[in-house]
């Protein structure tokens, strides 16, 4: 017996000894690079969750898809730091009187990444091909209401309207709106992205990483970085590893908590503001929501910030319908700024349903981190007033077919905004919107305010009317606008010129280099 | 199984019909499980945007797609493919699945491989200590190192794993992009030792616990009280007589893990950012791509299916007892 137990040892020492040894001969081995290398030839690499399945600008959607291709391609215009439209490679457009002719004029000596000139029949190439049914493009909404395009000289682009759309410069800046040369097609993009963006497309291994190269001929100036790798990380937690261990310079987090974890004296997480917003979307159209008194009760019965500190972890603000900076609605403009639970009984009172009522309320984890707990919050403020909520947790698939049928009373969403708030709302809340089935709220006065926020490109004039419109949003509870939240980049301090962005949008990344 | 007996009587041949006939099954489940579930490649890939498509435009993605076709004519048509060494495309990455899979497959059986070693070198160890006091305190300690090691979930120990590792010592190999063994063996096994080490946690407890009964099983059974008169010493026995013997059935069980991580490592391989045959197919079921589950869920069957009909086969060899039945 005794010889068994020095021999088992024996056995579990080595064991042991033999993976502590391959650790710390594996630790030896990497130490030296645990830090990310400088100079001129180093890579940038950004870590993301997902691969960017879409390499052809005018059908991409998905979030990792437009970080890199707003690297590849340049779009007519450019942002500020908070979405608003500015000059890109054109500057910002004459508008006609009667706002039915822009006139865009693009820089000179523009070229595309291949040293191809860049010029107004590329444009003019690229926006027909947007609006081409045939193309299936993400981005064809933008140009709803282009009648046509003509390209009179190499630098001139004339865009002419069917009716005035003050909202049309605001598509003109998304990167599935990004230009491409005459004659590409979804096959050779697919394969071959071609653009003239900062950084040129060198190498792809499916879902594991993109690597780019510097565009020497960039127009706005030296990309500074030589190359740029988007790596693909699945799990966040890893993510978060490698930003620690210098393998991963640039990240962006929606989770206060994994930003938080991620920062060290090496690695600075910055917050950012987002147009995005969290939204309770109620159906006025389904039978349990058709009493406007029964969804001000619910829109009365909710903190928001509640909301926020709970379920988001802090990480967001209290909203209204609009998040457009020029056009934000104010957040405590509505009937019931703040949880009022006795005017949200009267309202239950006026709404024939005194006891409260119950409603089915749709959510999923797979569509971001803290879905399932806001719509938990929300079922545990709203039995307060005697409204039994019933939560729905879908898988992300089943989630979106429901909401794309309009098959739902109510739902826990979060939407994309815009810095034009025709851009976040026509869609929903217009009679002949593609989402109003979605929205299940329309009335010929909002109708009449969207075709007049449209007619006039005049920013005061437009807040004006942009106001009203969120007034008939919130005094209609037509949803119950919660919070817009708050995103986290998270960068390397080798790391020197990152912009903090809203939407911790990386079109702006060019500028930023490893010291 | 009339079917199956159509191949024969012949045990071996039977064998082999019977796999055959459980791949097929395989096939038509998970073509079936795919479609039950709602979404398709059209919502997939455009999200919300899918409802700014017009109907015309909807028609024409299903028949790129190859959605529009009936379900029958959709399952043939792909089952002709694979007998003809066709696994499909995948339609967002514009690569064949049998190219995928050739990248996929060899990473996921050297991370299934050293998992299993990992397990090996933990529970055959494990195993020997506790069956060396049976019911003292040796045994009960070990058995309870092991019940815990079977109940961490192996995304949490994954996880405390690497954010321990990258916050003290500054060493986290698989954030620097994944390499092959051919790339970089160096960086390849450092990437490979976290998740293996993971995996082998969870296979070292039925290891251990497979060990310690074989032993004392064994410990019991008359050749070694035989050997023991005959005066073999204590080293020799439990070596050469008891330990040998032991390990029939720890081989066995490592097989039957083997077949469950070659499918079955998804978790970790997600983690640990390891592009292997777990991480394809969850891509091709988020992404909706139905023919690279169909075809990778079918290699995995496949190769699950021939490990099991190899093992037989070598039992008949080495086990004549086995060929009596």
């Amino acid at each position: 017996m005794k010889k068994v137990d020095r021999s088992a040892r024996r056995a579990i020492t080595a064991s042991v000894a033999a993976v502590a040894a391959a650790a710390s001969l594996a630790a030896c081995g990497s130490s030296n690079n645990s830090a990310p290398a400088g100079g001129a030839g180093a890579a940038l690499v950004v870590g993301i969750t997902a691969d960017p399945t879409q390499m052809v600008p005018w059908t991409s959607t998905s979030v990792q898809s437009q970080e890199v291709l707003s690297q590849i391609y340049t779009t007519l215009l450019s942002t500020d730091a908070d979405g608003t439209p500015t000059a890109g490679i054109a500057d910002m457009p004459q508008v006609s009187k009667d706002g039915k002719t822009y006139t865009f004029t693009l820089k000179q000596g523009l070229k595309f990444a291949d040293g191809s000139t860049l010029d107004s029949a590329d444009v003019k190439y690229t926006f027909g091909k947007i609006m081409d049914p045939a193309s299936k493009a993400s981005s064809a909404s933008y140009f709803a209401s282009v009648a046509s395009i003509d390209a009179p000289d190499p630098q001139t682009v004339v865009v002419h309207m069917k009716q005035p759309d003050a909202s049309f410069p605001a598509g003109l800046t998304y990167p599935n709106t990004g230009i491409v040369p005459s004659g590409a097609t979804a096959d050779t993009l697919a394969t071959k992205p071609d653009g003239a963006g900062p950084y040129q497309f060198e190498s792809r291994v499916p879902n594991e990483s993109i690597t780019l190269k510097r565009n020497d001929s960039y127009y706005a100036g030296k990309p500074g970085a030589a190359k740029l790798e988007f790596r693909i990380i699945p799990d966040e937690q890893s993510i978060v590893a490698a930003l620690k261990t210098g393998s991963v310079q640039v990240a962006e987090f929606d989770n206060p908590v994994t930003a938080k974890t991620a920062t060290s004296a090496n690695v600075k997480s910055t917050p950012v503001n987002s147009l995005w917003y969290h939204v309770l979307q109620l159906r006025a159209t389904s039978p349990v929501l058709s009493n406007v008194n029964a969804r001000l009760a619910i829109q009365c019965a909710i903190s928001r910030q509640d909301v926020v500190s709970s379920a988001a972890l802090g990480a967001g603000t209290p909203t209204g319908p609009i998040t457009s900076p020029q056009y934000r609605s104010d957040p405590n403009a509505q009937p019931c700024p703040n949880q009022d639970l006795a005017k949200a009984k009267a309202y239950l009172a006026k709404a024939g349903e005194p006891n409260g009522f119950t409603l089915n309320l749709m959510t999923s984890q797979g569509l971001y981190s803290s879905a399932v707990d806001e719509a938990q919050n929300i079922q545990a403020q709203l039995a307060k007033v005697g409204i039994k909520v019933n939560v729905q947790s879908l898988d992300s698939n089943t989630y979106v077919q429901k909401w794309l049928a309009g098959d739902f009373d109510a739902a826990i969403a979060a939407n994309s905004g815009s810095a034009d708030p025709n851009t976040m709302y026509a869609r929903y809340f217009t009679s002949t919107g593609s989402f109003n089935k979605v929205a299940g709220y329309k009335s010929p006065i909002l109708d009449k305010l969207f075709a007049q926020g449209i007619a006039t490109t005049d920013v005061a004039q437009r807040a004006t009317i942009y106001q009203q419109i969120s007034a008939q949003l919130v005094d209609n509870a037509a949803w119950v606008w919660l919070y817009t939240p708050k995103k986290f980049l998270v960068a390397n301090t080798a790391v020197k010129g990152l912009e903090a962005r809203t939407d911790a949008d990386l079109s702006m990344l060019w500028k930023a280099s490893l010291s | 199984m009339k079917l199956a007996s159509a191949f024969g009587r012949h045990p071996v041949t039977r064998r082999i019909g019977e796999a055959i006939v459980t791949l097929v099954g395989v096939s038509i489940l998970t073509f079936v499980l795919l479609r039950v579930v709602p979404g398709n490649q059209v919502t997939a890939s455009y999200g919300i945007a899918a409802g700014e498509l017009s109907p015309a435009q909807v028609h024409s993605l299903e028949a790129y797609y190859g959605l529009d076709k009936p379900l029958v004519v959709q399952y043939f048509d792909w089952l002709g493919g694979v007998l003809t060494g066709h696994l499909g495309v995948s339609t967002t990455s514009h690569l064949s699945v049998l190219s995928m899979t050739r990248q996929a497959l060899p990473n996921t059986i050297e991370l299934a491989l050293l998992g299993i070693l990992v397990g090996l070198l933990l529970g055959v160890p494990g195993g020997l200590l506790a069956a060396s006091r049976p019911g003292r305190l040796r045994d009960s300690s070990t058995q309870m190192v092991s019940l815990v090691a079977l109940s961490i979930p192996s995304f949490l120990l994954a996880t405390a794993v690497a954010s321990w590792l990258a916050n003290n010592l500054g060493w986290y190999p698989n954030g620097k992009g994944f390499r092959t063994l051919f790339d970089d063996p160096g960086l390849n096994l450092q990437q490979m030792l976290l998740p293996a080490v993971v995996l082998g946690v969870s296979v070292a407890p039925p290891v251990l616990q497979t060990t310690r009964a074989a032993i004392l099983a064994i410990r019991a059974e008359d050749f070694v009280r035989t050997a023991r008169a005959k005066g073999v010493s204590g080293r020799r026995l439990e070596v050469r007589h008891i330990l040998r013997n032991a390990l029939i059935p720890v081989v066995t069980m490592s097989g039957l893990q083997l077949g469950f991580l070659l499918g079955g490592a998804l978790v970790v391989e997600q983690i640990f950012a390891i592009p292997g045959i777990g991480r394809q197919v969850l891509l091709g079921l988020n992404q909706k791509e139905y023919a690279v589950v169909q075809s990778t869920v079918l290699v995995i069957a496949a190769m699950f299916v021939l490990i099991n009909l190899l093992t037989d086969l070598v039992y008949r060899v080495v086990d004549p007892r086995v060929r009596v039945r």
